[in-house]
């Protein structure tokens, strides 16, 4: 008796190892988009000169560190509005309510959300709709006579 | 043959245990109110077996899936066939699950000793519904994209680890080249494998504790004395399984294979939106139709309670479905417990009416609005003129209407005159309302003007 429940114990034993062998690097795997941060960079959307001041328009740049599939889903658009000579604002064009791709409405001066009917001023703020917040902003700056913009997760939260 | 069938019974079980299966007693007359789990079933095994051929001609990167859906669907042999019979068979099964589920709890079929029944097909709901869910999203175009931003901003709205659920659904930072492979392996194996087992343990039950007699008022559900009561009928009354029940499981079975292939033909699978490219920003994201009235509860949920049933409800609804059969003892008959066909009734009403306002989507801007013409505009003042021009020009059309034309997210204007005067029209425009914008910074003072003056003419 002892010794078929010392065979059992081992067996279990074993089983469970074997099995944590395997698991490991299988959820690892699965979950390492949670631990995997991409580096953020500075991505050129044209020259200054491009811009007209008070005017926005979409822009668009690549990933941070697209994979070689990655195909279309490469790149990331943003709303990018010429404030002055030397300024800047880069709007995300996700909707702060759950996300879909606002549309700028060049003479109404607003954001039009598609989804759910979410709408933003010209300056990123809520004008009306279920959006909790205003419009998230990317980094933006001037290099060289570019306009570049700092990748950043989508703002999801 | 026959000594083969003695072979292989001799060396697997296999004859005899078929012919239990087929031949088990069943309570009699119990009608066509039992085919929908058989169905769901059937329409289950028509997704694996179409998902496997979709599956041979599929690629699951995101810079491909695309181009190869358009290959499946214009030019390989049968594709546009297969991928109609595919989506229909999903919608099928998502819409026979919920039958069957309601089915069964109108007639407490969950109660003593079936329990077991309930929770593994309340987790079939669950997974089914996580199929068509992730099904939708490898139809790889514009809305699949989109719609994998709009899961991974619900998933954000999720307590202390919403940032790091958004990410595990996008695979990242953003969307890439991670996303659509993930979504792939859940969608064809890891989800497929887990209904696999839970169907298997779910006929298993069926088949121990035998089909659910049809309940009777009056009599009530004892633990101590079910099964031997179940016993007494299948004795005195059952009938074998196959053909006397199962006839009815078949024909309806066919039938809507039949169904599922003739829409496949006549209607087609869902076209492929515009490519997945999320630098195009014209996008019009809707889910597909089952999950269209959930679309609708995201627009109409008061804000304050946003949070809440995005998250909670979901939970709740979980909470519910695992804990129907702690209550299992009492009486079956649905005429006896009333609140039972109330539930059903509100829940089924619930989600029409939420599909409803999901199709017409009034909430939504119509950016396809186009300039009212001459005949709506009437008048021919040119400041009405130009009005009328500003109405269109400065967005006012995407969300109001006028003589039938525009959006239908704020009231219909065609005779706002009548219910405002100018100066209380100018008021709301510079504005606004909780729905709607204020125009005061957009619009100069003619303009302004110019609107009113056009608005002023609608009666």
């Amino acid at each position: 008796m002892e010794r078929r429940r010392f065979l059992s114990r081992l067996s279990a034993a074993l089983s469970a190892a074997a099995a944590a062998v395997v698991a490991v690097p299988v959820v690892g795997f699965i979950v390492a988009p949670l631990v995997r941060r991409s580096p953020r960079l500075w991505r050129p959307v044209g020259p200054v000169d491009r811009f007209r001041v008070g005017e926005t328009v979409a822009v668009s740049f690549e990933d941070a560190s697209p994979l070689p599939w990655a195909g279309v889903t490469a790149r990331t658009a943003a709303w990018l509005r010429r404030e002055s000579a030397t300024e800047f604002t880069a709007f995300s064009v996700h909707c702060t309510h759950l996300g879909c791709p606002v549309q700028w409405v060049a003479d109404a001066r607003l954001f039009l959300c598609p989804c759910h009917g979410g709408v933003f001023n010209g300056d990123g703020t809520v004008a009306a709709g279920p959006p909790p917040k205003p419009l998230s902003h990317y980094p933006v700056r001037v290099r060289g006579g570019q306009v570049e913009i700092l990748t950043s997760p989508i703002p999801v939260v | 043959m026959g000594r083969f069938l003695a072979w292989l019974e001799d060396r697997s079980g296999l004859v005899s245990w078929t012919r239990h299966a087929l031949t088990h007693p069943v309570p009699p007359r119990l009608g066509w109110w039992y085919v929908f789990g058989s169905a769901t079933l059937i329409a289950f095994l028509l997704q694996v077996v179409t998902g496997i051929a979709l599956a041979t001609a599929y690629v699951p990167s995101t810079g491909q899936a695309y181009d190869s859906l358009q290959f499946i669907t214009e030019r390989a042999l049968m594709g546009r066939f297969l991928r109609g019979l595919h989506y229909f068979g999903a919608s099928a099964m998502v819409l026979l699950i919920g039958i069957h589920v309601s089915r069964t709890y109108l007639m407490a079929a969950y109660k003593f000793p079936r329990e077991l029944n309930w929770l593994t097909g309340a987790v079939l709901l669950l997974l089914t519904l996580a199929l068509a869910f992730t099904g939708q999203l490898l139809r790889w175009d514009q809305t699949a994209v989109w719609s994998v931003v709009v899961a991974a901003a619900q998933a954000g709205r999720v307590p202390v680890v919403g940032t790091e659920l958004a990410r595990f659904i996008l695979a990242g930072d953003t969307l890439g080249g991670a996303t659509l492979s993930r979504f792939f392996a859940w969608h064809v194996f890891f989800i497929p494998a887990l209904v696999f087992l839970l169907i298997g343990l779910h006929l298993a039950l069926v088949l121990r504790h035998g089909i659910s007699e049809r309940p009777r008022p009056g009599e009530p559900v004892d633990p101590a004395t079910y099964r031997e009561r179940y016993q007494a009928l299948l004795r005195r009354e059952g009938v074998p399984f196959w053909p006397d029940a199962a006839w009815r499981d078949v024909v309806f079975g066919a039938a809507t294979v039949a169904v599922i292939a003739l829409l496949a033909v006549i209607v087609g699978p869902p076209e492929l939106g515009r490519p997945p490219d999320p630098t195009i920003l014209r996008a019009y994201p809707r889910p597909d139709w089952y999950f269209l009235w959930y679309f609708a509860v995201l627009a109409l949920t008061p804000k304050h309670l946003e949070t809440a049933v995005i998250v909670v409800a979901p939970l709740v609804f979980g909470a519910i479905l695992l804990l129907v059969p702690v209550f299992n003892k009492g009486e079956r008959s649905v005429r006896r417990r009333p609140w039972a066909a109330l539930l059903v009734v509100v829940m089924w009403t619930t989600i029409a009416g939420f599909w409803y306002a999901g199709a017409r989507a009034s909430w939504s801007p119509d950016f396809a609005a186009q300039p009212l013409p001459a005949q709506v505009v009437r008048d021919t003042l040119p400041e009405v003129v130009r009005g009328a021009q500003l109405f269109y020009g400065k967005g006012c059309e995407f969300c109001h209407t006028v003589g039938g034309h525009g959006g239908k997210r704020g009231p219909d204007l065609s005779d706002v005159a009548t219910r405002m005067t100018p100066e209380e029209m100018s008021l709301r425009i510079t504005n606004g309302s909780p729905n709607m914008p204020a125009y005061a910074a957009s619009l100069t003072p003619e303009e302004l003007r110019a609107i009113v003056a056009f608005l002023a003419t609608r009666k």
